[in-house]
């Protein structure tokens, strides 16, 4: 009874709390101290690697900073948004900018929508299924520049495409078009990574109860109504990672435009901001520049990824 | 859950600590003391220097490593092709920040000289007591190219590959064109004959100079024809670019035509297109009689002005040699240029790679090497007459903002010429006039 009238009163369901669950001494490492030894190496890694990388290139972004030889003693003054006025007034800079966006926008959607039907069909593949898997991922694996060698013998102007399409073929030709050269290296790195997100949405569809389909089948649905109510629903997390993924991905394109036209031309239709980070930091010896730049482009696609995780993460939130 | 966020708030909380931590760490670490800069000059003893992977220089280069260290027990030299990288100078820019370049490399580029030496990575050669007599005995009046704007020089004037006009005899003669004498003493007889190759179906391309944005295809376009057509004016001189000028236009309006009537064209070949014989013409240096002699009959013919001359003027295509500061053995390293400057080496040099020495007698010194060899007469005549890149601030961005507007214009034709060079050259005073 004495009891049941400390329970009732907020008073007694403290003093009871106390009674029964007492307040253990914890150390000021937690209670799993070798917890933190264990996850100590990937912190430095992510500290040395990445934090202080980062920190280090918002710094060098406020200031007049160039690199030196060690002991070499020179002035780096604050200079505010002195750097940053500077990129994005730049003309290069925006349309580099507008390049990825166009970029973006072509492949993010066919990476997601191409990577998420072949998978399905590999999955339903009964016949040559490790063939099929091994030559999609074949491209992700091999080295650019090959592939690269490649699509130049495929789309420059006397190139196997533009014999097949023969009077049809574009005049500029694709890879020295101001409009078709972004395309064609957003196609080019839509086909070279596919493989890897192939593999993902493999994985995710593993998840997917057989039971669903079939009792979907016993309901009367047809193929396209399960891949659309069962399938894709069903991959939603793999379709927030392959969107998150091809995006950031995409936003550091660098090696395509290097080596695919010729340094982000036609007059830098193909430039990307990556792109001039390497011209202005490393060749140009700005690294104040090129880390605002990049300081920004992180930015930028802190942002998008946020919208996209919105848009499609949904329920996943 | 209390716990783990407490844990997760200490974690987060070191870990921004120690970031910011090395970052200050890393901000404070610029003020260091320097080394005794004086001492370094006369200290002795082994030291290392990087080459060029080209496989004639490296021929020459291991030779004169192995003559020295054969005469210099004491002092002996490592020697190694220059790590690979993207370019030799984001290679050597990068073992300048992190203190580890070698002594002496054999292929310093003297458009990266301004950007060395702004990082402190280069030791004036006329600090040591015998180095401006030594530049001025060997190289003579070409030195003076190469002086920075504080009045020192940083760099050796070691080889140059003066970029002359290399043509494929084969397909002249196969487009009815006299291909022993070649009509292309001028611009305009170029684009004739350019016009006459294309039309006759032997050809797809006159000439394929690489339409790609780096900053350095300009040196294999647009300047050795500007160097022809204003008698050896550099890109900028006394601080101001030079280009957008009549002789300038010029040579770009000649381009422009190349390409509008596509007698060039604007993709990048991968390869050479004159050694595969997919474009007739070539601008290169002495460097190619050794690459293309078993892969084309050619000829070669001095760069056409806008009027015919017999002593124009081309871009010399140099390659230096820079003394870096991270080398703790500075006195070592001045004999080891000087000797791998001298008569003797410059001589192995030439017969090894056809490269012209920078000498100030060159024809003279080694008389009878051209003898012996005539088709480097033509080099080593127009070695004499060469335009280096400007020793200017900010040299690189010079160069990348003169070849956007010349892509911008002259090859995809998004402006005109007399636009982009105007704007190019206003923005290249501004980059010149910084520090």
């Amino acid at each position: 009874m004495s009891l049941r009238t400390v329970q009732d009163s907020p008073v007694g369901v403290t003093a009871n709390r106390q009674l029964t669950r007492p307040r253990k001494k914890t150390s000021p490492l937690g209670r799993q101290p070798l917890g933190l030894l264990f996850s100590a190496p990937y912190v430095v890694y992510v500290l040395g690697v990445l934090a202080f990388p980062l920190g280090y290139a918002v710094y060098i972004s406020f200031h007049d900073y160039f690199f030196t030889a060690p002991g070499v003693q020179v002035d780096r003054p604050f200079v505010g948004l002195d750097n940053y006025v500077t990129i994005l007034s730049d003309p290069a800079v925006q349309r580099s900018f507008l390049n990825i966006l166009i970029f973006l926008v072509i492949n993010v959607p066919l990476t997601v929508g191409l990577s998420l039907i072949l998978a399905n069909a590999l999955n339903r593949v009964t016949r040559l299924r490790t063939f099929f898997r091994v030559s999609y991922f074949v491209p992700y694996i091999t080295a650019s520049v090959a592939v690269v060698g490649v699509w130049l013998f495929l789309f420059q102007e006397n190139g196997l495409v533009n014999v097949l399409l023969g009077p049809l073929a574009p005049d500029p030709s694709w890879l020295v078009s101001s409009w078709l050269a972004m395309p064609t290296v957003a196609l080019y790195v839509t086909w070279k990574q596919l493989g890897f997100f192939i593999l993902l949405y493999l994985a995710a569809l593993q998840n997917i109860p057989e039971e669903l389909y079939e009792s979907a089948s016993v309901d009367g649905a047809n193929k396209w109504a399960q891949f659309w109510n069962i399938t894709v629903p069903g991959v939603r997390s793999a379709s927030v990672l392959v969107t998150l993924l091809a995006t950031i991905t995409g936003a550091n394109l660098f090696t395509e435009p290097y080596l695919l036209t010729g340094g982000g031309g036609p007059d830098g239709a193909s430039s990307s901001p990556v792109f001039l980070m390497y011209q202005k930091g490393i060749l140009q010896g700005n690294p104040d520049v090129a880390a605002a730049l990049g300081v920004v482009l992180v930015l930028g696609v802190l942002l998008v990824a946020l919208i996209q995780k919105r848009l499609v993460g949904g329920k996943e939130d | 859950m209390k716990h783990i966020k407490t844990t997760a708030r200490r974690l987060t909380m070191s870990a921004v600590a120690v970031a910011g931590s090395m970052v200050l760490a890393a901000c404070s670490s610029g003020g260091s003391d320097s080394k005794d800069a004086s001492g370094a000059l006369t200290a002795t003893g082994p030291i290392k220097v990087w080459y060029s992977n080209n496989e004639f220089e490296v021929q020459w280069a291991e030779k004169m490593v192995a003559d020295w260290n054969n005469a210099n027990p004491d002092e002996q030299v490592t020697g190694q092709q220059i790590p690979a990288g993207k370019s030799s100078e984001e290679v050597i820019g990068a073992a300048i920040t992190a203190g580890n370049a070698p002594c002496l490399v054999f292929n310093t580029a003297p458009v990266a000289v301004p950007q060395f030496q702004k990082q402190g990575g280069l030791v004036a050669l006329d600090s040591f007591p015998d180095g401006a007599d030594y530049l001025a005995e060997r190289t003579g009046d070409l030195t003076d190219q190469y002086q920075s704007s504080d009045g020192k020089t940083y760099q050796m004037p070691w080889k140059s590959n003066p970029v002359v006009l290399f043509y494929n005899k084969d397909i002249f003669t196969a487009a009815g064109l006299d291909a022993e004498n070649p009509k292309l003493a001028t611009q305009a007889e170029f684009l004739d004959t350019a016009r006459a190759l294309v039309e006759s179906g032997a050809v797809q391309n006159a000439i394929w100079p690489s339409p790609a944005s780096d900053f350095f295809q300009s040196w294999f376009d647009f300047y050795p024809f500007y160097a022809a057509n204003s008698n050896g004016a550099s890109l900028v001189e006394d601080g101001k670019a030079t280009f957008d000028s009549d002789a300038g236009k010029q040579v770009a309006t000649m381009f422009e035509t190349l390409y509008q009537e596509n007698l060039a064209s604007k993709e990048v070949y991968q390869g050479d297109s004159f050694a595969e014989g997919k474009s007739a013409m070539s601008l290169a240096g002495p460097w190619a009689i050794n690459a293309y002699k078993d892969a084309v009959n050619w000829g070669a013919v001095a760069i056409p002005g806008a009027e015919a001359q017999d002593d124009g003027y081309t871009f010399s295509d140099a390659k230096n040699i820079g003394l870096y500061s991270a080398c703790e053995n500075q006195g070592t390293a001045w004999e080891v240029l000087k000797f791998a400057t001298s008569e003797e080496q410059d001589g192995s040099l030439l017969a090894l790679t056809g490269q012209m020495p920078m000498r100030e007698d060159l024809t003279s010194t080694y008389a009878d090497y051209f003898a012996a060899n005539p088709a480097y007469e033509q080099f080593a005549d127009q070695a004499a007459r060469t335009v280096e890149v400007p020793n200017v601030s900010n040299s690189v961005e010079v160069w990348q903002t003169f070849r956007t507007a010349y892509a911008a214009s002259v090859v995809f034709e998004n402006q005109s010429i007399d636009e982009a060079f105007q704007d190019a050259a206003e923005k290249i005073d501004q980059l010149v006039a910084q520090n």
